[in-house]
């Protein structure tokens, strides 16, 4: 499907981009702030051998370039770092909250995906008619909203006020369950306000996007052809239409992830979802270094992988860019 | 019966600052095997007239006035439904295919395979590739090229693409509108050869719409040249492009203008005359003959009265003039 | 000095650019709306507090006087600590807009600057400014942001270098593309050859056609940064001095506002947020169909 040349350049330009973002990570939080366990050692976290097994296991009384060496070596093995305020490999601590994240933003992101490109399409196609622009209008308010500020109103009305949803955590607390089903239930339940506020702040974009990229292709000389063949209208706007709509979306959907991440943040605090987004909330409060840098990178690294991905699936989709 | 009689068509384009009515009183027929030119300068209406045969006009367009009579049907009244078996299947068209007209994301065997299934049900993935094959080798490009995208193609050959896919449903009508603008002289060339010998071969009727004189003359049995909306002149290509003593000559005026804007490679080397002025405005046409400011040999009468079409000499030979003739009834 | 005198041929007054651009913002239902909620809000931002001025200190002095419901006395009734709800907003909308102005005129200045330069000299500059600026627009913009907080501290002016560093790569590439094409037009290309100096070209000739686009993205920016710093105050990384919006509903969240149905806090300085951002938004996706001249027309 692709040619190993083109591969092996996205591979070294994979390369490459990764080990920058290592590098500026490493830069941002071991050699800006100084040394980070003089921060530790003064919040009294930690008793002073476990300080000084730490700071042998990550060369801090070494040099500059020997403490680099030891962050990349100790990062493919996976180490990284010790939490303070968990008393745990920040690695164990990420594993469980991984999942929880990727559930969440698995279940928004089809949402969004699909009701996004699908009110894009229905607006296009009535281009400058009244559903239109009431599309767009709402389009814009929702891509106005603070992501957190939705959450906490659909906490209070749904939540509170109606009592209708669970306002936190991924499942009841205490809760036994009967069968898998009964399990499953639950979980929709505490997942139900955190994806719908993901959802309504950002499919504002997806919208937004699929619409104009759309309008664009309708006045394309090809859809005229389409149309001259006999197709009906619907077949015109899908099977030409959309299809080379979705070109500028998918490239817009790289810009989608970061959004969404820091949207997954928000929504994860508001609705205490015991994420990597929660995660980070609450060690900024408590300024666990190891756990930030930790997620930071994770993060960076996601929005590299998926921005690849987009190259990737555009290359199949659009064979004028195809490496011929 | 004609194959296709258009009758006092009229359309008007609804734009921001009012109406245009961008055809008038336009009167066209087309017999089964014949091939007729429609001419003219840019937006003088006639790729108008040919969207409107396939309805294809864009929303701000409506008709006004007049029929189209495809086989003794009107189209115009036709259900929606009922055209999309109409097009392709009985009228195709040919655009620029040096243009955007083909789907940059199908193969070229896909976008030609897909009328195929559309308006013959029944024909199996491999009937449709078989004829696909063959379509393409009749305007000569090689079957297994059918499964290469647009961009690969020249411009030259997205227009045979073009072809081959109007022919695909074995239509009655071809409408070519400026099929070969934006090519070099030599595929023009061929282009026109193509459509010659299709024509010779399938007995294909064809609607040939251009600016460029040159090609209309080559190709065309007949032809209606166009000005500003309405039809000033038509009859057979020998006449509208001939001499007097050649068996006739164009009558009107404009038409006169246009072939003398040509250079004749077998005449002398006279000076090439432009025709001085711009078309008018149709938002807010002159009256009178549409012509009358820009005609050379204008009298007072054309300034105030619209001429009618009159025949001009020849057989089927009609133009709209005050200095011709008398008019037809 | 000749070269001094030969007339821009895409600059036919910018007095009557502007003012058609202007007839063109507010003719358009959209835009008319974005131009009259920025236009309350900068009212409401300047006068606000002065009419109803918040004093911090000014706490309740029982526990009966903690999160209080909309009354006669308190408008908008009391936060967690009895404050007025009413006149805190109106305080808290300087310091959203003051930081969310501030950092985009970094992010602008910065992204000017860089497209400029790599637009303007194609070559080895062009390709390091564009390989940094593609790293930074990989980088997911909360979680960055968050870290550069985290680490240094949480002052105004910090908040406001944070926000702003990390919201100009998109307006690099947009001034790089336009330069890009300006730079091969043939005016530029003529008057390169009289002679003109660099900085004459960028200067009179380039950035006047860049300006507009500039102004339409500064728009949309200023809208990102007021939402970025709405974000960092309510995740606890705020100016604790400096009240914001964005710090009064960090401290509705944790106070348990929502979870205790206390909407007079939290609703209104979201809604401060929102229709400031809408305003923006309107305002500058009206600017942008309308300076796009592709999407021109295209509603």
């Amino acid at each position: 499907m692709f040619r190993a040349s083109y591969l092996a350049r996205k591979a070294g330009q994979l390369a490459i981009t990764l080990f920058a973002v290592v590098t500026f990570n490493f830069v941002l939080f071991r050699v800006l702030p100084g040394d980070p366990l003089q921060l530790i050692a003064r919040s009294g976290h930690l008793p002073p051998e476990a300080l000084a097994r730490l700071r042998a296991l990550f060369g801090l009384d070494r040099s500059l370039p020997v403490q680099y060496w030891y962050y990349l070596r100790n990062l493919a093995h996976g180490q990284f770092g010790f939490s303070f305020t968990y008393r745990r490999p920040v690695s164990s601590i990420l594993a469980e909250r991984m999942t929880n994240t990727i559930i969440l933003l698995g279940a928004a992101t089809i949402f969004i995906v699909l009701l996004g490109v699908g009110l894009g399409v229905f607006a296009a196609a009535r281009r400058g008619s009244r559903a239109d622009s009431e599309t767009v209008v709402t389009a814009l308010i929702f891509w106005s909203l603070p992501t957190f500020w939705t959450g906490m109103i659909l906490v209070f009305l749904l939540g509170v006020w109606l009592h209708a949803f669970p306002i936190s955590g991924i499942t009841t607390p205490g809760a036994a369950y009967s069968s898998w089903w009964d399990q499953t239930t639950d979980v929709v339940s505490h997942i139900f306000l955190p994806t719908v506020t993901l959802a309504l702040v950002d499919i504002g974009q997806f919208i937004l996007i699929t619409r104009s990229s759309l309008v664009d292709v309708l006045t394309e000389d090809f859809i005229l052809t389409a149309k001259a063949k006999g197709l009906s209208r619907r077949n015109v706007v899908w099977r030409h239409g959309v299809r080379n709509a979705l070109l500028p979306v998918i490239t817009a959907s790289a810009l989608y992830i970061s959004l969404v991440v820091g949207g997954a943040i928000q929504v994860e605090t508001v609705f205490s979802w015991p994420g990597m987004g929660r995660l980070i909330y609450d060690a900024v409060l408590r300024r666990d270094y190891p756990i930030l840098e930790a997620c930071f990178l994770i993060f960076a690294v996601t929005v590299i992988l998926a921005n690849l991905a987009s190259d990737l699936l555009y290359q199949v989709l659009d064979p004028r860019v195809r490496e011929a | 019966m004609s194959l296709l009689e258009i009758q006092d068509l009229g359309i008007r384009y609804a734009t921001v600052g009012g109406g245009v009515q961008a055809v008038d009183g336009v009167d066209l027929s087309v017999e089964a095997g014949e091939v007729v030119g429609l001419a003219g300068e840019s937006a003088c209406g006639k790729t108008t007239v040919a969207l409107a045969i396939p309805r294809l006009l864009p929303d701000n367009a409506s008709i006004t006035a007049g029929a189209i009579r495809f086989d003794d049907v009107d189209l115009l009244a036709v259900p929606e439904r009922e055209m999309q078996r109409v097009r392709w299947g009985r009228v195709a068209m040919v655009f620029q295919g040096a243009m955007n007209a083909l789907n940059p994301v199908q193969t070229v065997g896909a976008q030609i395979v897909e009328p195929i299934r559309l308006h013959e049900r029944g024909t199996s993935a491999a009937q449709a590739k078989e004829r696909v094959g063959e379509l393409l080798e009749q305007v000569g490009i090689p079957a297994e090229r059918a499964r290469e995208f647009p961009h690969e193609f020249s411009g030259g050959m997205r227009q045979r693409v073009m072809i081959a896919m109007a022919l695909a449903c074995r239509p009655q009508l071809v409408i070519a509108d400026e099929p070969a603008t934006a090519l070099d002289v030599m595929t023009q060339a061929q282009i026109l050869n193509l459509l010659r010998d299709l024509r010779a071969r399938l007995g294909l009727a064809m609607i040939l719409i251009s600016h460029d004189l040159s090609v209309i003359a080559e190709t065309c049995d007949r032809v209606a040249i166009m000005y500003a909306g309405k039809i000033v002149e038509h009859g057979p290509a020998a006449t509208l492009f001939g001499t007097r003593a050649g068996g006739g000559e164009p009558a009107h005026p404009y038409t006169q203008a246009l072939v003398g804007a040509f250079p004749n490679i077998h005449r002398e080397r006279t000076f090439v005359a432009g025709i001085p002025g711009y078309p008018p405005d149709l938002a807010s046409p002159p009256t009178g003959c549409r012509f009358h400011d820009r005609c050379p040999v204008r009298i007072e009468r054309c300034r105030t009265e619209s001429p009618a079409l009159r025949p001009a000499g020849g057989e089927s030979h009609e133009a709209a003039c005050h200095l011709v003739g008398e008019p037809s009834s | 000095m000749a070269i001094a005198q030969i007339p821009l041929e895409d600059r036919p007054g910018a007095r009557a650019a502007l003012r058609r651009n202007w007839n063109l913002v507010w003719a358009d239902p959209l835009g008319r709306v974005g131009v009259v909620l920025l236009a309350a809000i900068a009212v409401i931002a300047v006068f606000g507090p002065m009419l109803f001025p918040f004093n911090p200190q000014a706490v309740g002095r029982t526990a009966a006087d903690i999160l209080r419901p909309p009354s006669a006395h308190h408008w908008l009734g009391t936060d967690e600590l009895g404050r007025d709800v009413f006149r805190a907003t109106l305080s808290g909308s300087r310091i959203s807009l003051l930081v969310g102005l501030l950092a985009t005129a970094i992010s602008i200045l910065v992204g000017a600057v860089t497209g400029l330069v790599a637009g303007y000299y194609p070559g080895w500059p062009d390709s390091v400014l564009m390989r940094i600026t593609d790293f930074f627009l990989v980088m997911p913009t909360l979680p960055l942001v968050i870290a550069l907080a985290a680490l240094f501290g949480q002052s105004l002016g910090i908040i406001v270098l944070v926000i702003g560093l990390t919201g100009w790569p998109s307006t690099a590439r947009i001034v790089r593309s336009q330069v890009l094409s300006l730079r091969e037009r043939q005016f530029v290309v003529r008057i390169r050859s009289l002679g003109a100096t660099d900085l004459r070209i960028v200067g009179s000739h380039i950035l006047p056609n860049v300006l507009p686009l500039i102004f339409a993205n500064t728009v949309l920016v200023i809208a990102g940064s007021i939402l970025s710093e709405a974000t960092l105050a309510f995740l606890g990384l705020g100016d604790p001095v400096h009240v914001s919006w964005g710090t009064m509903l960090h401290f509705a969240f944790v106070s348990g506002a929502t979870g205790r149905g206390a909407w007079w806090y939290f609703l209104p300085p979201g809604f401060g947020i929102v229709l400031v951002v809408l305003g923006f938004t309107l305002f500058g996706h009206t600017l942008d169909r309308i300076l796009n001249p592709r999407l021109r027309g295209r509603g």
